[in-house]
């Protein structure tokens, strides 16, 4: 750890802090709701077939896309009734761990 | 053959075997900044103590092209020797003889020698640099990891296990390291993942390098699988000669005593706390001004900062000293800390080592970051640790013990031998701040000038609360000492802990919260 680090506000319950940051303290996500109308990539990988087009109403289980991820064909189903929205990636694509494939309305 | 053909033929199977994987293999490895197995152990044993074993052991495999392929003594040393003196089992994969891999022979050498350290009750250190396992062999190649890792957990706790990763140590090869007590790692050198950058980058797309993802800082201070990070192997070997000295063979003895010495004169406690408790100090200065010769070896320097783990004597006895660094995340418990804090218990618990825990916790780190990847879980490793604990635990209270924080740093409600506070504790159910607002909310609400009440009442609370006296008034500490105190009333309680006996429920063993 650099002696140079600089010192921070760190709040806790009971009052602040000042103190050093730790790499994993300053590179820590913020938290962000989960909409189930935005559907993402849980693992990275290749898209296999994209099963829907933009304006489909679909129904919740339906499946909407089939992305090739460590050796296995998963079935990206939808969460929620709605209509497809937009589609984000194509067939063939790579798609990266947390990757927006498809939204709903 | 005459008697003198004999000798001959002796010395000359044993040099070519001893010449590893060759010339060429050889400074291919020193190019790479790297020693040879066998250097590496003369460097890290006393001189002249290495007795190796097992030197013309060969491997067995007929296929892919394996029959009749001379491996040199399989690709790693084995043996046993001494370090201060004291003797210990050792093996160094070579990998200069088919890149260090493992097949089921390289195993059993290894496995015999740490049957060795378990019957003898020895330490065993293991040096590890291995391309992984050794594809022609097979499943026989995974039953001798299978093997090395089922003897780590019987060792576990029994003699201290010491592993050094000096070069590639991938996949499921570094399941034994992880499984051992102490990993030392060294910069530029030292390679660990289960999965290496290419496997990442083809299954993941994600480019990596095998630095960033497994190299010896990213194991030091992110991962946390390193205890020791050094810059060279010298510098490596010397901290492990360094750590022995504090250990004992074995669980059923003690380590050591050496003769005791007093703090150094320039660690002046009573002038090491600032007077306000927001403003951060190093605790480890604090541990200085209290240890023989104000020598602390810190374990895991680099990995959660926010609590400090080590070795240090007081009047010549080992003790694992414990503190919460406010430096660091104002020395907050967060899941590396509680993991870092209770691997550390138990290992001191398994080995006879008395704890002497510094006290400076604010509470948890607040955030969805550490509630979703499981505080809670981490957390409980720490209480579980030290109220199983039966070693002689010794707390001293620097200054904030607030709320959960208080209870789990080895409180007398764990079971600590003593409770030693200094005039500067604050022992609470949480700090002033967050006290006041809680318990004062309507007055604070409803007064004129909220600003001004919220003061009033945290100085209230601080005056009537943030002090040792109430958790003394019910007997939750047994003497508030001052600073300079400390050192006295802490040997004392390890004279009197010595003999320490304590009765605990009969079982097969318990369910840690792993």
């Amino acid at each position: 750890m650099s002696e140079q680090q600089q010192f921070c506000e760190i709040a806790l319950e009971g009052g602040t802090y000042e103190a050093r940051a730790t790499k994993k303290f300053l590179q820590r996500k913020p938290y962000e709701k989960h909409d189930p109308r935005v559907i993402k990539a849980l693992i990275p990988g290749v898209v296999a077939e994209v099963g829907t087009q933009v304006g489909k109403t679909v129904q919740k289980g339906e499946t909407l896309m089939i992305l090739e991820a460590m050796k296995m064909l998963n079935r990206i189903k939808a969460p929620v009734d709605g209509t497809v929205k937009a589609i984000n990636v194509a067939a063939a694509e790579k798609v990266t761990k947390g990757q927006v494939l498809i939204e709903l309305a | 053959m005459s008697f003198m053909q004999r000798i001959v033929d002796f010395f000359s199977k044993k040099s070519t075997v001893t010449q590893g994987g060759g010339e060429k293999a050889i400074s291919k490895q020193k190019a790479g900044g790297k020693m040879t197995a066998r250097e590496r152990i003369a460097a890290l044993l006393d001189e002249g103590s290495f007795h190796e074993y097992d030197l013309f052991v060969e491997h067995k495999c007929q296929d892919f092209g394996m029959a009749g392929k001379e491996l040199a003594a399989d690709g790693v040393v084995t043996g046993s020797g001494t370090i201060n003196g004291r003797p210990v089992c050792i093996y160094a994969q070579d990998f200069t003889v088919a890149g260090g891999s493992l097949g089921l022979m390289h195993a059993r050498k290894i496995t015999k020698v740490m049957d060795h350290a378990i019957k003898m009750g020895v330490p065993i250190i293991g040096i590890n640099d291995s391309g992984g396992a050794r594809i022609q062999e097979g499943v026989n190649a995974l039953a001798g990891y299978g093997e090395i890792f089922y003897r780590n957990t019987l060792a576990s706790g029994v003699v201290p296990q010491i592993s050094v990763i000096l070069g590639p140590c991938a996949g499921g090869a570094v399941y034994s390291p992880a499984l051992t007590d102490f990993v030392f790692v060294v910069d530029n050198i030292s390679k660990m993942f289960i999965t290496g950058p290419e496997v990442v980058k083809t299954v993941l797309g994600e480019e990596i390098s095998m630095e960033d993802l497994g190299g010896a800082r990213v194991q030091a201070e992110t991962a946390g699988n390193a205890h020791f990070f050094s810059n060279s192997e010298e510098e490596c070997f010397a901290s492990i000669r360094k750590l022995v000295t504090f250990l004992p063979d074995n669980s059923r003895n003690k380590a050591a005593l050496l003769e005791q010495k007093n703090p150094k004169a320039s660690y002046k406690i009573e002038e090491l706390i600032p007077k306000d408790s927001k403003i951060p100090f190093d605790v480890r200065d604090i541990v200085r001004s209290i240890v023989d010769d104000s020598e602390f070896f810190e374990v895991q320097e680099l990995f959660a900062p926010n609590a400090i783990i080590g070795f240090g004597r007081i009047n010549g006895e080992t003790v694992g000293i414990i503190g919460n660094q406010a430096l660091y995340l104002a020395g907050v418990l967060d899941i590396d800390g509680s993991d870092k804090i209770a691997r550390f218990i138990r290992f001191c618990d398994a080995f006879n080592i008395p704890l002497l825990t510094l006290v400076d916790i604010p509470g948890y780190l607040p955030g969805s970051d550490q509630e979703h990847n499981g505080v809670i879980r981490h957390g409980a490793k720490v209480l579980y640790a030290y109220s199983e604990a039966s070693v002689p635990k010794i707390t001293v209270i620097l200054r904030k013990a607030y709320g959960g924080g208080y209870i789990a740093m080895c409180s007398n409600h764990l079971r600590a031998d003593f409770v030693f506070a200094w005039p500067t504790a604050e022992i609470a159910v949480m700090g002033p701040e967050g006290a006041a607002n809680i318990i004062f909310r309507s007055e604070i609400m409803n007064a004129e000038n909220p600003d001004e009440m919220r003061k009033l009442k945290v100085k209230e609370y601080t005056d009537k609360f943030a002090n040792p006296y109430v958790a003394a008034s019910s007997g939750y500490v047994d003497a508030v000492i001052t600073p300079e105190e400390t050192r006295a009333y802490v040997a004392h309680a390890l004279q009197l802990t010595r003999n320490k006996q304590e009765a605990r429920p009969d079982r097969k063993h318990g369910v840690p919260p792993f």
